[in-house]
C-alpha cells in the first residue's frame, strides 16, 4: 500500500441521526489515481459518509485527514475551495438556468468585471461533449430529461479541477453507451492521479471500474478489498451481511417463478395514439396478469408512452379502450379513479413530497382517489403504511419519519409503496429500481412477479435490459419515439432486443 | 427550439405590451399624452418607487420578501430631515448617514433570515413596525427640508428639449436601474440569486454562496430603501414620518407586472422598470382621463395583478408539462 498517496483518510467517523445510528465508526482511505467503490445497501450510509466528508453535516466523532493533515470543513462551498468536487445522489442543479450556467455557476469566468456569457457558452458546449453529449446549452435545464440532466451535473463535477471526484450513484439514469463514455473520462482522470470516490449499486460497473471498494452495512464499516481479488458474490454477501451459500439459493429461487400460465384477457387496448412532438402513432393491448415491458434507449419513447396512458399528457388523434369501452384519460385523476398507478422516473421533483412522513407519502395516493371527505382513519394509515414498509423493507426508525431523511433508494421503495397501497388494476412503473440495492431488487422484482400472478396489469420500463427481460411476458421495443416491433415468449432475448433496436429502417 | 427560448420571456413580453397598449390609448384618447414630457415624468414620479423595486427585484428572485421598505423610506427621510433642520448636518452627510443604516437595517434582517431560518415575511414585518416607529419616534410631524446645498440638487437637471425636464431624482433612479441590470446578468452575486431562489437546497450542495447571497440582497435592499427615502424627501422637500404607508405592496406589484415570479427564482431588472413605468403610465391615464377618482389606480392595479398571476400560473404550469 502507497502510503504517501494517500488523499483522504476518514478514521471512525461516526454519525448519529434522531433514531438512526447513519455511521458507526467508519473508515475510509482514498489514494490519488484510484477508483475507489463504495459500496452498501439502501440506507447503509453511503450518501451519509459523502455528506459529512463534504461538509454538508457535522460529523459526530472521528477524524479526516486530507493529504495527511487534520481536515474540517463546515459547508460544500469549503469543500469545492479545497479542491473536492462532488456529485450528491440527487440530482442537484438550478431547472430554472442554462445548460451552460449550471455547469459554471459559481466558478464563472469574469472579464473586465464582468461575466464572460461567450465564454461560458463556448466552454460549455466543449465540456458537454466529453460526455458525448449534443445539446443547445443555452436552453434551461429543466426543458431536458432526467438522464441529460444527470449528465449535466457530472459534466459540472468533472469541470471543477479538483484532486478528489466524488460521485455518488452518477449513473443511475444513463444507458450503456453514456456509462462508456463517462467511464472513459474517468479513467483518464485517474491517471492524472486524481482520486475517485464511486457509488453504485450496478455490480457490473464496480466491477469494471474501481480498483478497490470499501463497504458499508448499517452504518457500520465492513471492510476495503481489492476489486480483483474480491468475488462478487462474496461482495454481494459483504453488502447483504449473508452467507453466500443461502443467497445464491434465493438467487435460483427467484428464477423458477417466471413459468406461469396467464389468462389473457385484455384490460387496455390503444389504438393509435398520438401526440405531436413526443410520441409516433402506436398500438398497444396490455392484458390483465401480464407484464408488458419498454425496451429501448433513453429518448425513445418510453416514459412518453407511460405519460400517455395516465392522462399526464393528452393525446392529439388515437383511441383507448379500457375494457373494451372507449375511455377518455384527460388527467392523472381520470387515471387513478379507473384505478391505474404511475411511479414516476423522476422521484425527485414528481414523486416524494419530502417534508411529509413516510406514511403520509405512502397513504397518498390511497387517500387521493377516497377524497378528502373520507379520510381514512389513524389506525388504518399506521396498518396500511406498515404493512408496505415490512413488504418492501424500507428502512426508516418509523413511519413518522420525514421522507427526505431516508436514504436515496428508501424514498423510491417509499413511492413504490405508494401505488401498491391503492391496490390498482393497472401499475405504471418507470425505472422503479434505479437506485435500489441488490438485495432489494430481485425483492421488488419478485413483488412485480407476484402482483401480475394476482391479475394486475403492469406495464414496466427499465433501462436495464436484463431485468425487463427477467420480469416481463411481452416487451414492445422503441427507437425514436416509436414502436418498431413486439417479442414475446421464447423470443425474449437480450440479442434480439439489440438487434431491434439497432435495426435500420423498419419503417419503409 | 424557438419557442423554448421565448416561454421563459413571455412574462416579459407580456409586461411590455401592456405597456405600449396602455400607452397607445392613451395616446389616442388624449392630446398631449404623447409627448417626451409626459413620458419623462413617468421617471420622475415613480423614481422612489422604482428605485425600491429594483432592490425588491433581487429580494423576490432570491426567493424572499421585504415588507419594511416603506417604513424605512419614512424613516431615511424623517431622519436626514431631522438631523439638517434641527442640528444643522450638512445635507450630503445626512444622506450618507441614512443610506448606511438603511443598509445596516437590511443587513440585520438579512442576517435573521439566514442564520435563525426565520421566514423573511415575519423579519421583514418586524422591520417594517420598528421602522414605522422609530420613524415617529424621530419626529411625530413632518419637517421641512430647505438647504442651498438641497435646492441645488433639486435644481439640478437636465433639459432634454421639448419642455422636458431630466431632474437629479429621475437619473438616480435611472442609475440603479443600470446598476440592476449589471448586477443582476454580469455578476455572481445576480446569477447566485436566481439559483438560490430556484431550489436553495441545490444551491448549498453546488457550493454557492447562500448565507453572503442572501444577506447581500437584504442589505442592497435596505440600501436602496433608504435612497429611495432619500429620493422622496428630495421630491417632497420634507420628511415626514406617515410617507408611503402601504408603499410596499405598490413596490412588490410593480416588480410581479415587471414578470418576475413570485416563488422566486425567475425575473429580471428590465422587466421591473415597465412594471413600474405601467404603475406610472395607469396613473397618468386616469389623472388625464380627469372625471374618474384616483383610486381607480388601485383597481386598475389590482385586476392587471390578477391577469399576470394567472399569467405565471399558467406557465409555470406548462412549463412542468414540458
Ligand atoms: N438528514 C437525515 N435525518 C435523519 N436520518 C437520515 C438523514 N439522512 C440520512 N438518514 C438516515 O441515515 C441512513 C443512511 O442513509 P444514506 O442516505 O447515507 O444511505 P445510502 O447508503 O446512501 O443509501 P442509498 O443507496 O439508498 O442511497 C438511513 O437510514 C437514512 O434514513
Ligand atoms: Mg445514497
Amino acid at each position: 500500500m502507497d502510503q504517501n498517496n494517500v488523499l483522504i483518510d476518514i478514521k471512525r467517523v461516526s454519525k448519529a441521526f434522531p433514531g438512526v445510528l447513519a455511521l458507526d465508526q467508519v473508515n475510509l482511505c482514498l489514494r490519488g489515481g484510484e477508483v475507489h467503490g463504495l459500496m452498501g445497501e439502501n440506507g447503509a450510509g453511503k450518501s451519509t459518509l459523502i455528506k459529512v466528508l463534504t461538509g454538508l453535516y457535522p460529523r459526530d466523532t472521528g477524524e479526516i485527514l486530507f493529504e495527511g493533515e487534520p481536515f474540517s470543513l463546515s459547508s460544500p462551498q469549503e469543500a469545492a475551495d479545497h479542491g473536492l468536487s462532488t456529485l450528491y445522489q440527487e440530482i442537484n442543479l438550478i431547472p430554472a438556468l442554462s445548460v451552460a450556467e449550471n455547469i459554471y455557476i459559481g466558478r464563472e469566468p469574469m472579464r473586465f468585471g464582468r461575466i464572460d456569457w461567450k465564454q461560458i457558452n463556448g466552454d460549455a458546449s466543449l465540456a458537454i461533449r466529453k460526455l458525448d453529449l449534443d445539446i443547445d446549452v443555452t436552453q434551461p435545464v429543466s426543458s431536458y430529461s432526467v438522464a441529460i440532466q444527470q449528465l449535466v451535473a457530472i459534466t459540472r463535477a468533472l469541470e471543477i479541477s479538483a484532486k478528489v471526484l466524488i460521485l455518488d450513484e452518477p449513473t443511475s439514469s444513463l444507458d450503456l453507451a453514456e456509462v462508456a463514455q463517462l467511464f472513459k473520462v474517468i479513467r483518464k482522470l485517474k491517471e492524472d492521479g486524481i482520486g475517485i470516490l464511486f457509488v453504485t449499486h450496478f455490480i457490473d460497473q464496480v466491477y469494471e471500474i474501481t480498483d478497490r471498494i470499501t463497504v458499508l452495512r448499517n452504518g457500520a464499516f465492513i471492510g476495503e478489498y481489492e476489486t480483483q481479488k474480491l468475488p462478487r458474490i462474496e461482495l454481494i454477501a459483504h453488502m447483504l451481511g449473508k452467507d453466500p451459500e443461502t443467497f445464491s439459493l434465493e438467487q435460483t429461487a427467484g428464477k423458477t417463478q417466471q413459468e406461469k400460465t396467464k389468462t389473457g384477457q385484455t384490460l387496455l387496448d390503444v389504438k393509435q395514439l398520438e401526440r405531436k412532438g413526443s410520441m409516433m402513432a402506436f398500438d398497444l393491448t396490455i392484458n390483465k396478469g401480464e407484464v408488458l415491458g419498454l425496451a429501448g434507449l433513453l429518448g425513445s419513447g418510453r416514459t412518453e408512452i407511460a405519460r400517455l396512458l395516465f392522462g399526464i399528457d393528452r393525446s392529439h388523434k388515437g383511441t383507448i379502450l379500457l375494457d373494451g369501452e372507449e375511455t377518455v384519460i384527460s388527467s392523472p385523476r381520470k387515471a387513478i379513479s379507473h384505478l391505474f398507478a404511475f411511479c414516476p422516473e423522476n422521484r425527485k421533483e414528481e414523486g416524494i413530497i419530502e417534508d411529509l412522513t413516510v406514511r403520509e407519502n405512502i397513504i397518498l395516493a390511497l387517500q387521493a382517489r377516497q377524497g378528502i371527505f373520507r379520510p381514512l382513519s389513524g389506525r388504518r394509515q399506521s396498518e396500511i403504511a406498515d404493512k408496505y414498509i415490512e413488504l418492501l423493507d424500507i428502512k426508516t426508525p418509523s413511519d413518522s419519519q420525514a421522507v427526505k431523511n431516508l436514504s436515496g433508494g428508501n424514498q423510491q421503495k417509499v413511492i413504490i409503496a405508494r401505488w401498491l397501497a391503492t391496490e390498482p388494476r393497472f401499475l405504471i412503473l418507470d425505472e422503479p429500481t434505479r437506485g435500489i440495492d441488490v438485495g432489494a431488487k430481485a425483492e421488488i422484482q419478485k413483488l412485480i412477479l407476484g402482483l401480475s400472478e394476482d391479475g394486475l396489469a403492469i406495464l414496466f420500463i427499465s433501462s436495464e435490459l436484463e431485468e425487463v427481460i427477467a420480469c416481463c411476458d411481452r416487451i414492445a421495443v422503441l427507437r425514436d419515439r416509436k414502436i418498431l416491433s413486439e417479442l414475446s415468449g421464447e423470443a425474449i432475448e437480450e440479442t434480439n432486443i439489440m438487434q431491434v433496436i439497432a435495426s435500420k429502417d423498419v419503417n419503409q | 427550439m424557438k419557442l423554448h427560448l421565448n416561454q421563459k420571456n413571455i412574462p416579459l413580453l407580456a409586461t411590455i405590451a401592456v405597456f405600449l397598449l396602455i400607452y397607445l390609448a392613451g395616446s389616442v384618447l388624449y392630446s398631449n399624452f404623447f409627448s417626451l414630457r409626459v413620458f419623462v415624468n413617468l421617471f420622475i414620479d415613480n423614481a422612489f418607487v422604482g428605485v425600491i423595486a429594483i432592490g425588491m427585484t433581487f429580494v423576490i428572485i432570491s426567493g424572499g420578501i421585504d415588507l419594511s421598505v416603506g417604513s424605512v423610506v419614512a424613516l431615511a427621510g424623517v431622519l436626514a430631515a431631522k438631523m439638517m433642520h434641527d442640528f444643522g448636518v450638512h445635507p450630503i452627510l445626512a444622506f450618507s448617514i441614512c443610506l448606511g443604516l438603511g443598509a445596516m437595517f437590511g443587513m440585520i434582517m438579512g442576517c435573521l433570515i439566514h442564520f435563525f431560518e426565520l421566514p423573511p415575511f415575519l423579519v421583514t414585518l418586524v422591520g417594517m413596525f420598528l421602522a414605522r416607529g422609530l420613524a415617529f419616534l424621530v419626529s411625530l410631524n413632518a419637517i421641512p427640508i430647505k438647504h442651498p446645498v438641497v435646492n441645488a440638487i433639486i435644481d439640478f437637471g437636465i433639459p432634454l428639449g421639448f419642455r422636458a425636464w431630466l431632474p437629479a431624482t429621475a437619473m438616480i433612479f435611472i442609475a440603479v436601474t443600470l446598476v440592476g441590470i449589471y448586477l443582476q446578468h454580469y455578476t455572481r452575486f445576480g446569477r447566485n440569486t436566481y439559483a438560490i431562489g430556484s431550489s436553495e437546497q441545490s444551491a448549498i450542495l453546488m457550493g454557492l454562496p447562500v448565507g453572503r447571497t442572501k444577506i447581500l440582497v437584504y442589505t442592497f435592499n435596505g440600501f436602496l430603501s433608504a435612497l429611495a427615502g432619500v429620493v422622496y424627501s428630495l421630491y417632497t422637500s420634507s420628511g415626514y414620518p406617515l410617507a408611503c404607508v402601504g408603499l410596499e405592496l405598490d413596490v412588490i406589484a410593480a416588480v410581479v407586472i415587471g414578470g418576475t415570479l413570485l416563488s422566486g427564482g425567475s425575473g429580471y431588472v428590465a422587466g421591473t422598470l415597465i412594471g413600474v413605468l405601467i404603475l406610472g403610465l395607469i396613473q397618468t391615464f386616469i389623472t388625464f382621463q380627469g372625471t374618474l377618482s384616483s383610486w381607480w389606480t388601485k383597481i386598475v392595479i389590482g385586476v392587471l395583478l390578477f391577469v399576470f398571476i394567472l399569467l405565471q400560473r399558467y406557465l409555470s404550469k406548462a412549463g412542468a408539462r414540458r
